[in-house]
């Protein structure tokens, strides 16, 4: 039962007890966020340091409303201005945090690897936000909240993650997690969008082919396309694209009734998915994920820090 | 002044030699080899329990000098080198500026004699700046001593410019060593495609990327006549497409690092420590039980290290920032004796023709014999020294090894270059 | 779980019932009638005894008064050594603003529970005042905090744990003393996995 990580940097040293803990906390805490006080006080006079290395608008403004509704005081720390612009290292960036004295370091970096060696360097908690195409750990926590309270359990159910799994860190946390949860996830793609093995994830299908395994799926993830990364895109063109992975009304009825969509953001309309599957009232959990990100984020600043100054009886 | 190494074993293949004798060195020389030898005013030592070779040599070392003494340089990486058992080096042409010229091979002949513990052989580059755009001074450069000719770091990236290269080197009969990397397919990749690479989340490098330029370099070797020496092998299919083209009796030989015998894929960690990041990357279990098999049967030509040589801070950085390589010219021994030597899997004959006689041979050096008349480059070897992989062991200015913390078991303690000691009982001179 | 040695059993199922009779009547009493009165539990078993207390109000006056759970674990100022295990949530399905509410707990020990949970009914709304009820009064208090309707005083040690078991939560209705070890920091039982919703 009892709770003994001190960072979130890879999703596979939690176990389905761990997540279910992180998954009942986010509960509590949205029962938080519905008051009209939306706060509490639990990290008051706790210091976390957001050093967002690489553009991010979401995952930051979500870690930030996350810690604030916790008390925590927040510090941004990277993007234009950060001092790895002026050729100092991460390394030493770092050090120069702790001088600080802060509490935690939540971290989003273009390189793979990173959290561990801020956690290595600093000593303190961390939290990966996103590495290189390595791991996305609470982006994974906040997709199976949002899984868990739509479908009521994880285990046992059948999601298909469509896209570029490749390039995706989100499938680096998620396809583990879920695995972890019991569930079978099929990934589904062309071989240029694929890792080099991805079994090694956890993915127990591949296809390249959506609409043979649409009816399989509970879950239906698809993945954005980096339309900033088009340039070299392993695939012909967005309309060709489209026409293969590309989540519409004409193939709803290739879908069971009660399957869900899941897309972790922002989402390019008639890409990955026509506006009717986007705003589809009963499938499209895309903005309760939004929310889940808040609850699930709360919850785990709430359970890695607390309980570490002295023995947990 | 005359010197006796008495009651030592020595091993020669070259001479067919076997036994527990005495060794005169007198000036530069070896000047007998026999049981019961007294010399008047000779200094005596003992070295009863210790193995007597030819002095070592690695083909593949990078000194660092000039341009990025930060890392090491001739002083130090030769230090290194005689620490580890070495007579001799080639150092590698991609210094800062590059070793392009005669005047850069001269550059690094002249520091050696004058600080080097070790000789220092020089391989210049195959191309101007190693861009693998036009030719360098390959003739001008040989007639200035360099032994080699090589782009290592990088692969000549087009088969056309690799032909050139071997086409005209030919006429020098210099070995061309090739660093395969076939860029299109490896771009940025760091580890292993394949689990690794996908465990990790960063990008892989192919072993195709390895094999398709070896492939095609053994097709030039034919096609142009050019001796060639694939650098640091590091794949089964690699090893093959060798093995073929000596069976046909193609001028073709390879070396392999002990890191690429030793080390793998799986052991790089979700630590992701840059030590073993190295190029060509760690590959899987079954490529180091081939590459081993390889030194077996005579396969793999040449153990040399690869020493890379990086500052702390170089490598204290994200894994995919950090610059590939490490060191092992201090390692490399001690890892051949402990691995393969001391548990049978090769003989101690078969390890002098991986570290000492091949080596000249690809270099076209000056052979050296345990025999009357050879000059004296001389490495003793206690088998049975137990000791263990540190820091603060090392002469080289670099730290960058994954091996620190093992515990090996035999090591180089004296070493003698042109009747000189550069090592007695484990310390430089 | 550990298991301590059980000292004393100071309160058996009857007078728990008994106790809590009187406090319903006491709560009536105080707030002449239950007009605008809510109760509003700690979890775990404060939550429980509040039913309980909801159960005699509606026997004696036939009202039912509003009933909500709350849990502190956000609001504790242990935070950093301590974790609850689980988190519960708090559950209060109702307006406090005007409400007269009171609050009930198992054992008034050092103040600090109470402490946090005035902090977080603060923010669920702003009630016209707070009553504290509270089964046992074991003393020790750290903070200026004191009960208006007590079940029974039971004097102890610090190195005593005072605790409450309940037919609803544990299968047995008592109060029991145990010796606490060297360490061992006093704190209700955790609820068993029985405990359903």
């Amino acid at each position: 039962m009892a709770f003994n990580h001190k960072n979130l940097i890879d999703i596979t040293e939690y176990s389905a007890e761990d997540i279910m803990t992180i998954l009942q906390t986010a509960q509590s805490f949205k029962a938080v966020n519905e008051r009209r006080v939306k706060k509490v006080p639990t990290l008051k006079g706790y210091t976390v340091v957001n050093m967002f290395n690489e553009p991010s608008t979401r995952t930051k403004s979500s870690f930030e409303l996350a810690e604030k509704r916790l008390s925590c005081d927040t510090m941004a720390f990277g993007g234009t201005s950060t001092s790895t612009v002026k050729g100092e290292s991460l390394v030493d960036t770092v050090k120069t945090l702790c001088s600080y004295k802060i509490d935690c370091i939540v971290v989003r970096d273009k390189h793979a690897g990173a959290p561990y060696k801020i956690a290595q360097t600093s000593g303190l908690p961390v939290i990966d936000a996103g590495d290189g195409k390595h791991q996305h750990p609470t982006q994974a926590l906040l997709d199976l909240y949002s899984i868990w309270e739509a479908k009521g359990t994880l285990e046992g159910l059948h999601v298909g993650i469509v896209g570029d799994i490749n390039h995706s860190r989100v499938c680096g946390s998620l396809i583990p997690a879920l695995k972890i949860m019991g569930a079978t996830v099929t990934v589904i793609a062309p071989n240029t969008l694929l890792p080099a093995r991805p079994d090694i994830l956890g993915a127990d299908y591949v296809t390249a082919n959506l609409d043979e395994a649409l009816p399989e799926l509970d879950v239906v993830y698809m993945l954005r396309i980096q339309m900033e990364r088009i340039e070299d895109a392993p695939f012909p063109s967005l309309r060709e694209y489209s026409l293969l992975y590309g989540l519409n009304k004409d193939r709803e009825k290739l879908m069971r009734p009660d399957t869900i969509i899941c897309h972790p953001g922002p989402i390019n309309r008639g890409v990955e998915l026509d506006s009717y599957m986007a705003d589809h009232s009963t499938r499209s959990k895309i903005l309760d994920q939004v929310y889940a990100g808040i609850l699930t984020r709360m919850a785990v600043l709430y359970l890695l820090l607390g309980g570490n100054d002295g023995a947990n009886s | 002044m005359a010197l006796i190494l008495k009651n030592v074993r020595a091993i020669d293949p070259q001479v067919n030699l076997d036994e527990v004798c005495d060794v005169l060195i007198e000036g530069d020389k070896i000047s007998q080899v026999g049981k019961g030898i007294n010399a008047e005013g000779a200094e005596v030592r003992d070295m009863i329990g210790k193995v007597l070779v030819p002095g070592l040599v690695d083909i593949h070392v990078h000194l660092r000098e000039p341009g990025y003494e930060q890392k090491e340089d001739i002083q130090t990486g030769t230090c290194a080198a005689a620490h580890g058992g070495f007579t001799a080096v080639c150092a590698m042409p991609n210094t800062l500026p590059v070793t392009d010229t005669a005047l850069a091979v001269e550059y690094t002949k002249a520091r050696a004699k004058e600080v080097g513990k070790c000789r220092v052989h020089v391989s210049g580059a195959c191309t101007k700046g190693l861009k693998g755009e036009s030719l360098s001074e390959m003739g001008d450069m040989a007639a200035h001593g360099a032994v080699a000719f090589t782009d290592d770091g990088r692969g000549v990236q087009t088969a056309g410019m690799m032909r050139r290269v071997m086409d005209y080197a030919v006429q020098f009969n210099k070995v061309v060593m090739s660093h395969c990397q076939d860029e299109s397919l490896v771009g940025s990749g760091q580890v292993n495609e394949g689990v690794v690479s996908t465990r990790l989340g960063v990008a892989g490098w192919p072993a195709e990327g390895e094999e398709l330029q070896i492939v095609r370099d053994i097709a030039l070797s034919r096609l142009t006549g050019c001796p060639l020496h694939i650098q640091h092998i590091s794949t089964e299919r690699g090893l093959n497409a060798v093995r073929a083209a000596k069976e046909e009796g193609l001028k073709v030989t390879c070396e392999a690092t002990p890191h690429h015998l030793f080390l793998n894929e799986d052991m790089i960690g979700t630590n992701y420590d840059t030590n073993f990041k190295v190029n060509p990357p760690l590959r899987t279990i079954a490529d180091n039980q081939a590459l081993i098999q390889g030194v077996v049967d005579g396969s793999v030509d040449v153990i040399v290290t690869d020493h890379a040589p990086h500052t702390a801070f170089e490598k204290d950085r994200e894994f995919e920032l950090a610059p590939f390589g490490m060191t092992g010219i201090e390692t490399s021994l001690g890892l051949m004796l402990t691995n393969l030597v001391n548990p049978g899997v090769i003989s101690w004959q078969r390890l002098v023709e991986l570290m000492c006689i091949k080596p000249r041979e690809i270099l076209r050096v000056e052979p050296v014999s345990i025999s009357a008349g050879s000059t004296a480059d001389i490495t003793v070897i206690d088998p049975a020294l137990a000791w263990t992989v540190t820091e603060e062991d090392f002469e080289s200015r670099a730290s960058n090894c994954a091996f620190i913390g093992y515990d090996l078991v035999g090591r180089a303690t004296d070493v003698y270059v042109g009747g000189v000691a550069t090592m007695i009982d484990c310390k430089v001179q | 779980m550990e298991e301590c040695a059980v000292k004393n059993v100071c309160m058996d199922a009857d007078e728990i019932e008994r106790a809590l009779t009187r406090m319903a009547h006491q709560i009536l009493e105080a707030n002449k009638g239950c007009e605008g009165v809510a109760l509003v539990g700690i979890v775990t078993r404060g939550d429980v005894l509040a039913k309980k207390l909801a159960t005699k109000i509606k026997e004696i006056e036939g009202v039912e008064v509003p009933l909500g759970a709350l849990d502190i674990s956000f609001y504790r100022d242990d935070f950093s050594i301590y974790i609850a295990p689980q988190v519960l949530g708090s559950n209060i399905p109702f307006g406090l603003d005007g409400l007269k509410v009171v609050l009930v707990d198992d054992v008034l020990f050092t103040g600090r529970t109470v402490r946090a949970a005035l902090d977080a009914l603060m923010d669920f709304g702003r009630p016209s005042c707070v009553q504290l009820a509270v089964l046992v009064d074991r003393g020790h208090r750290e903070l200026p905090i004191r009960a208006d309707f007590v079940g029974k005083n039971v004097p102890s040690s610090r190195e005593e744990n005072v605790r409450l078991y309940l037919d609803e939560t544990d299968g047995r209705s008592c109060v029991e003393i145990t010796q606490l070890d060297a360490g061992q920091r006093a704190h209700s039982l955790p609820l068993s996995s029985k405990e359903g919703e």
